[in-house]
């Protein structure tokens, strides 16, 4: 695909007069699904999708376009050469722009990763027979994903690797559920039956009867993988310069006045590899971008549109100025110390369902779930009933924060909407002294 | 496409069922913000999904490519993933869970899409955004307009032939406004109707934008919602979201029977609870009506072919059906509804919500209003929660009035609510009637594995709820 794509690029910017610029970015996948329910097939398919977007700019002025490729070149300059077209027409219709940012020629990115992936018709025989004595639900995703950008200035950038992931619950007859991911990039038959054999063994863990906490504060470890989830509501109207200057961030408190804990710090980190550097204009962001550090907001995501609208220095953010990389930085709360230094209260695996019930005051609502549990005196009592909780990132990453883990986890991106997902979040653990459940 | 329907007969694979599902969407997006554009964005997306039921197994296969061997193509390797999966199916269908379909289906609007230029949009998009700077107060105003047109094609070996074509328009205003360190927002909701540009009267533009102003200013200075347990009157804006999220979803038979446990979750109805469960009070009404014209899910067919009609889902507050497609009705022998729907040609159909409203009861607004002595009416959701058996839910809206002694007085701001479903909707004491019903329709209901985001409607009066926890921001 990526000589195809550069080959399409050469056709239509040879289409583009004087006055214009072209940008072209691509997006693709060569998937494999299948969907579980109680350990048995219940959708099993595949998809071939290339989407092209257009972005056009005449005198000021800017418009985009977007269509499916067929994968044939032929077809392919047809289409995209009429959806050209189409855009030429338009754009000289609309209103000025006075925040548009001519894009530029940069180093070109290029990176290829190659995997080892099971081929559609072993996924079944594959991943069942380890299934078979547990109810499993759960969804497996494979093959390759591709990105592309290029410009009329000359800059072409392409990403492109082949991925795996198997995302499932693991369900007692009880109803009580353990979560699991195994991803990758080359299939390892012999790993994925350990990973679900340690799967299982935590379902042990949870056939003790269920314990019913009231609403209150309480002392609380939050597991990385429901830290992702926290991680992933400052791509929300948070981090976003934009949006701190449009009176939509949870940020603005932390840029006015508000600190966190000394021990938390977070950012944007490239340096995995495991998604591409270079935005859909075809910006290069830098390897590491710290914006939380010690607790004091000392960068936000910082698109060139928005650096030219509010004469800010840009960090080459994509549009929407949202979390490509995120990490937390880990801190000082080892593993083994985790039970121990909670000592008595909640110890959460995952989160769900998050939103803000104040955006603007940080305040975060949404559930417990999966393997979540009681803690006395270090120890695990029992698994408790799913409880609401409503408390402020002020608290909770501030002055209830006590310690962060010492370990990262990589919690992988298996979201499939219009496509499949790349990358994920590094997360370590945190470790409270107060959070607030309501229902 | 023409050629489709002699496709169907030129496919080099033999199976019990084969059916092919041709989408074309186009999705034009124009966003104006303080005054400047920010998008003027057409994406189009075209493409093909093969299905293939071989030995009770059903098979899937997406193409982009659209000449007959790049079917011909998806169609080998649909069967290939049916008959790898068939030793372990979940359930052995039979082709009836496909009936024959045949027919069209258009949505009814008055100005087509073309009725406007670009230029034109931007200009009353510009102008709504003029009104809504007019105040010193505003720090960042927004109008958005969406026009999506959609084309199914459906063909399939028993002989169905459908068409349906859609015409939606999304429209939204919004405004953020701040004194001191307050900062609110106020906008229209961001909903949906099928029907043309004439959801683009500038007449009506203009008249939600005054509206919108006027209350983001009074929420500047209005207090904070109070926290206790009071009577609450809910408008259609956020109605929207307590049906969408307490009814809707906890319906689906897919997800009581356990598929969509791994992402979005279970369920707490069960399917014994169908002609037994009280779910609400008596003057409880669901319906599912995918008949209602300019209502976002009307349709004639949905993607595996079943006709779509209007079922009562609550009656009188009782649960007597369920929101599962023909597929569901095999596997829970629970009556379907035509509700088996995919987001695109690249996804396979589900359970999903298409019309689901509240019908309409017998009071008015100000009958409600009186019969408050200390309650609060809500507009407009901006934020939305439930847990994954669709119990404990919290919801937050962008415009609060205190009601005191049976009369509309202050403006609160921030207000929110949280409680159980079933109790919730047992508190139900007054329904709307007619002059309080509206229709709405969301863009954005998530669900599935793989992931699908599909258009969902809403219509409901507003209603008044007994009661209820009711509480403030930070």
């Amino acid at each position: 695909m990526q000589e195809n794509f550069k080959k399409l690029s050469e056709y239509l910017f040879s289409l583009v007069t004087k006055n214009e610029v072209l940008t072209l970015s691509v997006s693709g996948e060569k998937s494999n699904f299948c969907r579980f329910n109680q350990s048995k097939v219940r959708q099993i398919g595949n998809v071939v999708d290339t989407n092209l977007s257009l972005s056009l700019i005449n005198d000021s002025r800017i418009c985009h376009g977007g269509i499916t490729l067929s994968n044939d070149y032929n077809v392919d300059t047809k289409r995209a050469s009429d959806e050209l077209e189409r855009l030429k027409k338009e754009v000289v219709q609309l209103p000025i722009d006075p925040f548009l940012v001519m894009p530029s020629n940069h180093e070109s990115l290029i990176e290829v990763n190659s995997g080892q992936l099971l081929e559609s018709k072993d996924i079944v025989k594959s991943l069942s027979p380890s299934i078979v004595d547990v109810d499993l639900s759960g969804i497996w995703a494979s093959g390759n994903i591709f990105r592309g950008c290029s410009n009329s200035f000359g800059l072409f950038h392409w990403f492109e690797t082949d991925t795996y992931s198997f995302d499932f619950s693991l369900v007692t007859k009880d109803e009580r559920m353990v979560k699991g991911t195994f991803a990758g990039t080359d299939w390892n038959q012999d790993k994925y039956e350990d990973y679900i054999k340690k799967s299982k063994a935590k379902l042990n863990l949870l056939n003790r009867d269920a314990i019913k906490v009231k609403p209150g504060n309480y002392r609380t470890y939050i597991a990385p993988a429901g830290v992702s989830d926290i991680l992933d509501m400052f791509s929300w109207n948070g981090v976003g310069e934009s949006s701190i200057k449009q009176g939509q961030s949870a940020l603005i408190k932390l840029r006015n006045k508000n600190n966190l804990a000394g021990c938390f710090s977070m950012g944007e980190d490239f340096t995995t590899g495991l998604v591409p550097r270079f935005n859909s204009m075809g910006e290069i962001s830098p390897k590491v971008l710290n914006i939380i550090d010690s607790g004091i907001l000392i960068n936000t995501l910082i698109s060139s549109r928005t650096a030219k609208e509010y004469n800010l220095k840009s960090n080459y953010a994509d549009d929407g100025e949202y979390l490509r990389s995120p990490k937390i930085n880990p801190g000082n709360l080892k593993d083994q110390n985790i039970l121990e230094e909670l000592d008595t209260g909640l110890y959460l695996s995952n989160l769900h369902y998050l939103n803000w019930s104040d955006n603007l005051g940080g305040r975060i609502t949404g559930m417990t779930r999966y393997a979540c549990f009681w803690v006395e005196s270090g120890e695990i009592v029992a698994p408790i009933e799913n409880m609401r909780f409503d408390d402020s990132f002020y608290d909770f990453f501030g002055s209830s924060l006590e310690s962060v883990g010492k370990e990262l986890e990589f919690v992988p991106s298996v979201g499939t909407y219009s496509q499949r997902s790349l990358g994920g979040n590094m997360c370590p653990g945190i470790l409270l002294n107060s959070f607030k459940l309501t229902l | 496409m023409k050629e489709l329907g002699s496709y169907i007969n030129h496919l080099d694979v033999s199976a019990d069922w084969v059916g092919l599902r041709e989408v074309r969407e186009s999705k034009t997006y124009r966003f104006i913000r303080d005054l400047n554009p920010q998008s003027n964005t057409r994406v189009d997306s075209h493409g093909i999904m093969i299905e293939v039921l071989d030995n009770g197994q059903f098979g899937y296969s997406a193409t982009n490519d659209l000449s007959l061997s790049g079917i011909n193509k998806a169609a080998k390797q649909a069967l290939e993933n049916s008959k790898s999966a068939a030793n372990n199916s979940l359930f052995k269908f039979s082709p009836d869970v496909r009936p024959k379909a045949i027919g069209s289906y258009e949505s009814p609007y008055v100005k087509d899409v073309s009725a406007l230029s670009a230029g034109e949009i931007n200009e009353i998009l510009v102008k709504s955004n003029k009104f809504l700077r007019s105040s010193d107060k505003v720090i960042s105003a927004t109008s958005m307009a969406m026009i999506v047109e959609t084309e199914f094609n459906y063909v399939c070996t028993n002989g169905s032939n459908a068409n349906q074509k859609f015409i939606i328009l999304i429209t939204d205003q919004a405004v953020n406004v701040k004194d001191g360190d307050v900062i609110q927002r106020r906008s229209m909701g961001r909903m949906g109707h099928q029907m043309g540009l004439e959801a683009l009267n500038e007449d009506l533009v203009m008249s939600n934008c005054e509206k919108i102003l006027s209350e983001a200013i009074d929420l500047l200075r209005a207090e904070e919602c109070p926290n206790e347990k009071m009577d609450i009157i809910i408008a259609p804006s956020q109605m929207v979201l307590q049906i969408h999220e307490s009814i809707g979803h906890a319906l689906e038979i897919d997800r009581i029977l356990g598929d969509e446990r791994n992402y979005a979750g279970w369920s707490f109805v069960r399917l014994n609870d169908f002609g037994n469960l009280k779910y609400g009070s008596d003057i409880m009404n669901i319906t599912f009506d995918p008949t209602i014209p300019n209502e976002m899910a009307s349709y004639l067919f949905d993607d595996g072919g079943m006709e779509a009609k209007k079922e009562y889902l609550i009656k009188d507050g009782l649960l007597i059906r369920g929101l599962g497609g023909m597929e569901s009705q095999a596997r829970s022998k629970t009556p379907a509804v035509a509700n088996f729907r995919a987001c695109s040609w690249n996804r396979a159909p589900i359970d999903r919500m298409a019309n689901l409203n509240l019908e309409p009861g017998n009071s008015s607004f100000e009958d409600m209003v009186s019969s408050v002595e200390k309650g609060v009416y809500v507009e407009t959701n901006r934020s939305w929660s439930i847990d994954d058996y669709r119990n404990k839910f919290q919801f937050g809206m962008e415009y609060g009035k205190l009601i005191e002694n049976g009369k509309l007085t202050k403006t609160v701001r921030n207000p929110n609510y949280r409680a159980v479903t079933t109790p919730f909707w047992n508190k139900l004491k007054m329904v709307g009637d007619k002059s309080t019903f509206e229709v709405f329709g969301t863009p954005n209901c998530g669900k599935g594995e793989p992931n699908q985001v599909i258009r969902v409607g809403h219509a409901t009066p507003a209603c008044l709820f007994e009661n209820i926890e009711v509480f403030g921001g930070a």
